[in-house]
Parts: C-alpha cells; structure tokens; sequence
C-alpha cells in the first residue's frame, strides 16, 4: 500500500506549481477569490484562456477530444496543487457537463461546432434541469419541447440556473413525449441564448449576490440538429452526466486550503488580544473537520485508483459529494467564528478587515455555501442513490 | 498510487476468514470466551502451526518480517471473528516492544518461543493515575546489586493472567511525568513480590491489577537502555495504534453487513425495515463512516512505508497515526451504537454476536489511549 510519487510525478508537480505561480497573478486572485466583482466574467475567461494556451483546460476529457492525457496520479496532482494555489476550478458547465456528454453522445457535427468552444471558453454555457415543480424529482419536469417541422418549439421555465445572465448556450432537459414512466419521453437539447422568446430572470440569493436565475421559455424555436442523442432518451444521458458530477464534488483540495486559511487567520492576534487558535473548543471543531478530511483525501485517492484499476470508481466514490459538501460547509462555519471573533456584529455587515480578510468574505462563504448540500442532487437524494447502488435497500 | 494488498496478504487474509468461517464461529468463541482459561491453547496452537505468530517478528529469530501492511491484514481478518485469542497482548502490543528491543540475547529467548506459541506477554503501563499518558509513572525501579527493585502498581494489563513475561515500564529516574529516566523490564509473573488480582473485560478478554512489592529485575531483563523506554514506545506506538485500527475496521465492516442484512430480513408495518427512508439514510451513514475509517487506516499505511523508506520522520508519522485511532474511535462509535438501534431489541441480547462485536469496539476504543486523548495529541501537533 503507498501513494509514492515517481521522479516523473515530482518534476510534473513542479511544473504545475511553477505554472499557477507565474500565471495565477494578484489581479485574478482578487476577481476570482471571493464574491463575484463587476468583472467577473472577463477574468474568469481569461484564466480559463491561459490554461487553454496551456493546454491545461480538460484533463479529465480524452486527448482526442483535448484533454491532457495525464495518468489519475497527475490529475491527482494538479488538483491538489490547484487548491494549494488558491485557483478556482474552471466553471463546470461546459468543461464538465455539457462537454462529456457532447463528445460520448453528440454527432460528429455537434463535436466539431461546440468542443472547440468549449475548451477556448468563447462559449460560456449554463445548465437548465431544475423547473420549480422539478426538483429532487427532476425527472417530473414539463418544459416542453414540441417537434414543428425541423424545429423544436420550446415553452416552460428553468430555474437555478447558475451563471445564466452570461451564458451564450443553455443544455437543457426537456420533455418531448409522455412515457409510461416519467423517466422517458425526456430529451437533452443544446438551446442558443440569444434566441428569441429567451428571458433571464435575476435571483438575489441570502448572500446577497446575483449567480442565481429564472430562465423562461416562450415559443422557443431550436434547430433539431442541436438535440442530443435519441429524441425521448435524454434521462439516460443525464444520469451519464450526473455521475461524472458526483465524483467531481469531494472538492479535497479546495477545503484543505480552507483549512490552512483557517488556521492562519485564527492564529492571528489583533492589538494584543487572544486569539481564537488557543481556545480548546475551537481547536477541537478544527482536529475534527481535519481529521474526516484527512480521510476524505484518501477516500478520493482510493477511487481515482479504482478508475485506473477497474475503470470505474468502487462503491466509495459514492460517499464524495456527501462528506466533500459538509466538511466544507463546517469550514465555511469556522472562517465565520474567526470573522465573529475579530470584530463580533461588525463581521456581519460589510466592513472588512483587509489585513486578515474576515467579515463579509466568511459571511457570503458561508451563506452561498448552504447551497453545496442542496445542488448536484441533494445530499438526501445521494444518500438514497447510495441506499439503493451500494446496500441493495 | 496503490490501495490493495498483496497476493500473499490475500492468502493469509482468506485463510483467516475460512478459519473462523468453518472452526472459530461464534459458538466456539462463547465457550472459549467463558472457559476457565478465557483462552483456548488447542486454538493459539493452530494460530502457531499457521504462522499468525510469526507476522511482525524479524526474520532473525524465526520470524516473517511483516511490515505494518502485513500485521493490518491479519488484523482486519481477526476482527470480523472477533477472535478472543490474547493476539493484541502478546503479539501486536508485547511482540512490537520485544521486537524492537536492544537487548538481543532476550530477543533470541523470548520470540521463538512466542512464534512457536510457548511464549505470551503484556505490557503493563497504565497505573491509577495516569490515563493514557504514558510518561506518568510512579513505579519505581531502584538500582540494586546485579539488577533492580521495582515498586509500584500496574493497572489494566491486558490478558496479564495468560502471559508467561510482563514489559513493565518504571522509573529508574526523573520525577512522574518526565520522558526522561523511564526504563522497560520484562518481569516474570512468578517473581518474588509480583501479585496479580484478575477480572474479566467486557470483550470476553481479561486484565489484572499488577504489584511489584521489592521485585528484584536482573539488569538482563531490560528491554532497550536504562532510561529510554519513552523513544522505544513512541517509536512502536504508531504501528500498534495501526494494528488495532485494522482489528476495528474488520469489526465495523462486519456490523455494517450484518445491520444491513438484517434490515432486509425484519418486517414491520408489512415491509422490511430496510425499505424505511430514515433507516435507510442512518444505514449508508454508517456506510460512510466505515469507508472514512478504511481510508483513513490505509492513509496511515502508506506513511508507515513512508516512514520505513525515510521520507518522513517519527513525529509526522506519529500525528497520522493519532489521527488515525481518533478517526477509528468516532466512526466505531457511530457503527456500534447504530447497530444496535437498527437491530433493536434482538440488538440488546447477549444470544447476538452484535453486542459482543460492538463490546470489542469499545475496548478497542480505549487501549492505548481513547479517541479523545488522540485527537487532542493530533491537534496539539
């Protein structure tokens, strides 16, 4: 049993650090650390640009479609030093959601219009599953698509919708026939944004930011070359997907560098005071966030070495997103302690201690973090995927 | 980057696992476990002929030179039988200080006879007041002529009535709570001034109440060097704690399929309890609580390699090797008491095997130093 790293491995290592070093500069640093500023969009696009250059964008697609072709241990390791670094993961929804499933399940015409896309980030794409009455139960979702000639005509609402007021494509689930089962009759379509009959509806979640939206549907007209796959058969392709998701969700690297903020900012002093580092209850919430984390990452290295294995990752990947969305929310609650600790109320308005950071920071972290155990499939939900997929109950 | 065992360890896991399938099943473990003796000779025996006593000792001496890897597997076996056998005692926790001793002539005495099942031992560290540190002694070892006085009193000394040699620590200088000036004896149990006071554990195993009145310790018996016995049991300490973590994943794992299993077969309300939301979520919770446990062990696994190819030291394996018994102790907690809640009332019988793994548990929790006591070591570091 070991987790050595090869001389190929450490020099690999070495480049990726040297790479985030030199390129992930103070100015990115401050757009993309924390909240999203007034100009949020064009850094986010030029980081994503640089590592395109790099060829760095997809390590987890297959190299003919661009991907970097790195073994699980490199993967491993650029993960980790991305989250050393401080550098936010690229957005999901191109690279990691519409993006596989394009290239597992779309035409070769569909590959050659929307990977390149993509991977140079000139498409920024939004993901339309949840509908208000579709949630945990997505798969009772009535936005309609009704096939007229060599259209689809859309009409319905989405709602969640991440990042939607930037997005230049939507992948949406929509329902195309009424199956015996819910399940069927449901279709994966690829939908323009600036289409007519389009509107993006703004929701201000509890941190006060906009990320969130409602995106209607009025007589939509979308080509039939953009759906996905069989008309009918969209869930299938879904449920691809939303494994892909799950084991993207344990997030190890970014928590372990919450954790190293955390104990940095909590062992900081201010005017002489005491800080929050000696006090014995708080170092026992740490050793405790810090002990499941510690075995999470194994948890993680233990699938990743099942995929190389056996192609698949074993019943543990599971259990990711659960544990990898709690032990960073009780984060997001310790960095609120330590914010509360320098300054009591005065952290929970929008003063900000520049020199430490605490306040507004840990608040909107904390409060946008609620969402973690709610998207991707509740952690409910996952827990009776893993009731069903893993005990057999 | 890899997480299996090796074919050798799955042989000797697999002969583990047909043993106690088809000669140590839960009724021959009840009358072992209630027997005079609380142990069976006939069984420690076959454990000999098999070569289980052989795992971590040095090759040297008769041995297989197992590393942490090795001794894990065999330990993980064990527990699914939740094998009364004073294995911890003589092999894991006395075999580790003994295999790592100075004293060579000792070494070539006492570990071929352990090997060929002759031999059993304990280590007698704990006394009334120190908890689990164990640089608080009060014992004492006097210089005398051709050896020492010890004068003190052991508590908890795990399976002490079936060992034929005690590891003893005391101090031959330096005040209670010093590192410095503790040195480890091995103590025959029919030494002169050496009493014992036995009671039964509630794992089915047994502890004793050690006396040393004036017991004279010839300079032979020294386990390493006058006044080191805290390096050499720190230096043992992350591998035992590693070996009785491996003992408690096998017990966890066998819970969690038993307590599953059982929620399939037992209905109420006209279904089996297992089809119920809130069981089912408390189910794949324990589920993640083992697989945690599990990465954590193995986490601590490949930092025993590690730090036997030298690329990291004592100290960080040491912390990972208190987070890993910290971890261990939560997640056995959790499984222990939710496999009785699941079972419910069958779960409160002693006709079950489940309180019974659930009662080694909770021992396992508390040798060498509870889940608390590890994880404030962990976090102070």
């Amino acid at each position: 049993m070991d987790t050595n790293f090869s001389k190929d491995d450490i020099a690999f290592r070495d480049e990726v650090r040297k790479f985030f070093d030199d390129e992930f500069d103070s100015t990115l640093a401050k757009n993309l650390g924390d909240g999203h500023g007034d100009n949020y969009k064009e850094s986010i696009i030029a980081w994503q640009k640089k590592l395109y250059k790099k060829g760095w964008i997809a390590p987890n697609w297959p190299k003919e479609f661009g991907g970097t072709g790195w073994t699980d241990t490199q993967k491993f390791i650029y993960e980790s030093e991305r989250g050393l670094a401080g550098v936010p993961d690229v957005l999901p929804f191109g690279l990691k959601m519409v993006g596989p499933v394009i290239y597992t399940f779309g035409t070769q015409e569909q590959k050659d219009r929307f990977l390149p896309k993509i991977l140079s980030s000139d498409h920024w794409w939004c993901q339309g599953y949840s509908e208000p009455g579709a949630g945990s139960d997505l798969a009772s979702l009535t936005t309609s698509a009704d096939y007229a000639g060599a259209n689809y005509l859309v009409n319905g609402r989405k709602i969640w919708t991440s990042l939607a007021q930037y997005a230049d494509w939507i992948f949406c689930l929509v329902r195309t026939s009424k199956g015996a089962r819910k399940q069927e009759g449901i279709s994966f379509l690829l939908i323009d944004m600036s289409s007519p009959g389009i509107t993006v509806k703004p929701i201000i979640t509890i941190d006060g930011r906009h990320s969130l939206n409602e995106v209607l549907f009025e007589n939509v007209s979308v080509p039939v070359e953009n759906l996905i796959g069989e008309q009918d058969k969209g869930w299938t392709y879904a449920k691809a997907l939303l494994a892909h998701e799950r084991t993207n969700m344990a997030e190890v690297a970014d928590s372990k560098r919450m954790l190293t903020e955390l104990k940095d900012k909590a062992s900081k002093s201010i005017g002489g005071g005491r800080c929050l580092a000696d006090d014995q209850v708080f170092q026992k919430q740490v050793s405790d966030v810090e002990l499941d984390l510690m075995a999470l990452e194994y948890t993680e290295l233990r699938a990743l070495a099942s995929i190389a294995e056996k192609g698949m990752p074993g019943p543990e990947s599971s259990l990711l997103k659960i544990k990898g969305t709690e032990i960073s929310q009780q984060l997001h609650e310790l960095h609120l302690k330590v914010a509360a600790h320098h300054g009591g109320a005065v952290a929970l308005t929008e003063e900000r201690y520049d020199e430490i950071q605490v306040g507004s920071d840990a608040r909107n972290r904390y409060l946008y973090g609620r969402a973690a155990t709610i998207y991707g499939g509740s952690n409910e939900v996952q827990r009776n995927v893993i009731a069903k997929a893993v005990l057999g109950l | 980057m890899n997480f299996d065992f090796t074919e050798e360890q799955t042989m000797i896991m697999d002969g583990i696992s047909r043993y106690v399938r088809e000669e140590y099943d839960f009724d021959v473990r009840r009358i072992i476990k209630d027997s005079n003796d609380g142990y069976s000779k006939e069984v420690w025996r076959r454990f000999s002929e098999l070569g289980w006593l052989s795992i971590p000792f040095d090759e040297v001496y008769g041995g297989f030179g197992g590393n942490p890897d090795d001794l894990a597997s065999v330990m993980i076996e064990l527990g699914k039988g939740a094998i009364i056998e004073p294995y911890v005692a003589s092999i894991v926790l006395f075999g580790a200080l003994i295999n790592e001793s100075s004293n060579e002539s000792l070494k070539k005495e006492i570990i071929p006879k352990i090997i060929n099942g002759d031999y059993k031992g304990s280590f007698a560290y704990i006394e009334e007041q120190s908890r689990f540190e164990i640089t608080d002694i009060k014992t004492s070892a006097t210089k005398c002529n051709g050896g020492y006085t010890l004068r003190g009193q052991k508590l908890a000394v795990i399976d002490a009535d079936k060992s034929d040699g005690f590891i003893v620590s005391a101090r031959t200088d330096s005040s209670q709570f010093s590192t410095d000036g503790i040195s480890l004896f091995l103590v025959e149990p029919e030494a002169q001034g050496v009493s014992l006071s036995n009671y039964k554990t509630m794992d089915g195993h047994s502890a004793s109440v050690i006396t040393f009145e004036d017991t004279f310790v010839s300079d032979e018996n020294l386990i390493c060097a006058v006044g080191n016995g805290y390096s050499h049991i720190k230096s043992v300490m992350p591998q035992i704690l590693l070996a009785l973590c491996s003992e408690a994943l096998g017990i966890m794992e066998t819970l969690n399929k038993l307590t599953v299993e059982y929620s399939k077969t037992r209905t109420q309300f006209g279904s089996p309890i297992g089809s119920f939301q809130a069981l089912q979520h408390r189910m794949v919770d324990n589920f993640m609580a083992y697989e945690q446990a599990k990465s954590m062990v193995y986490r601590g696994l490949c930092e025993a390699n590690n730090y036997s190819s030298g690329s990291i030291d004592l100290d960080e394996f040491t912390r990972v090797a208190h987070a890993v018994k910290a971890l261990v102790a939560k997640s056995s907690k959790q499984i222990g008491d939710e496999s009785i809640q699941i079972h419910g009332g069958i779960g409160m019988t002693d006709e079950l095997n489940i309180g019974h793994l659930v009662k080694r548990l909770m021992m396992i929790n508390v040798e060498f130093g509870d889940g608390d006591f590890h994880q404030k070591c962990f976090g102070q570091n």
